[in-house]
């Protein structure tokens, strides 16, 4: 922490507010991995570090090299753009790939590829009589 | 002042990244199904990301960001054939 004795005061608190905003809500969404029951539930947790929990720690880090260098230093948010970029991927992927192994054990908690036939089908919507009306006239 | 300040933000920081990393280890250790174990590694994996970033902030290096951005892409690439092995039993066909 050599460098931090001439931060400016407002420079300090906006890389404080950021840092703990950040942690914290990477905890949370670790802790959320952690109690959450089914593995449905799971995959939405951690979604917390990876969108806000890095935003903000990349945030506190480019105020922090921006102030000590003296200029706009803005490769941390390259790592933030990146993680935001790629996580919905990831997630996608493996929500897929958990529900196809759900489905071929025929595990009865996912919804099933087909829906069964005797559900109640959902009414057709009504025809526009105006419309009606013209085509019989026009024949 | 602000060394102070901003020091104990930083400890603070890295205590909760490291709790969060024991707790994303916890649930890659016994979670019940190997999805799970795939997200419990992938969240290991991020955490890990944002705590060298805090190390970054602390040691004033900014050598710690280049780390990151490795542990970052390595971990995208780990988790999308993780699941690709988990859906087809093979990662490339």
């Amino acid at each position: 922490m050599n460098h931090a004795t001439d931060l400016p005061i407002w420079a300090t608190l906006l890389i404080t507010l950021f840092l703990l905003i950040g942690a914290g809500l990477t905890l949370i969404g670790s802790l959320g991995l952690y109690r959450l029951r089914s593995f449905y539930d799971r995959i939405h947790a951690p979604t917390l570090g990876t969108s806000w929990g890095t935003a903000g720690i990349a945030l506190a880090s480019v105020i922090y090299f921006s102030v000590v260098e003296s200029q706009l230093v803005l490769h941390q948010l390259l790592i933030g753009i990146f993680v935001m970029a790629t996580t919905p991927i990831t997630l996608i992927l493996l929500g897929r790939a958990a529900l196809y192994r759900d489905r071929t054990e025929n595990n009865h908690d996912v919804p099933p590829l087909h829906p069964p036939e005797n559900l109640p089908q959902p009414s057709e919507p009504e025809q526009d009589p105006v419309v009606t009306h013209k085509n019989a006239g026009e024949e | 002042m602000s060394a102070t300040i901003l020091f104990w933000a930083v400890t603070t920081a890295q205590i909760a990244l490291g709790i969060a990393m024991v707790l994303a280890l916890v649930r890659m250790i016994n979670g019940p199904r190997a999805q799970d174990r795939v997200l419990g590694l992938d969240t290991l994996y991020n955490n890990s990301m944002l705590l060298m970033l805090v190390f970054g902030i602390r040691t004033g290096n900014s050598l710690y960001f280049e780390i990151s951005l490795i542990i970052g892409a390595l971990g995208f690439v780990a988790t999308v054939a993780l699941a690709k092995f988990l859906m087809r039993g093979e990662v490339i066909e």
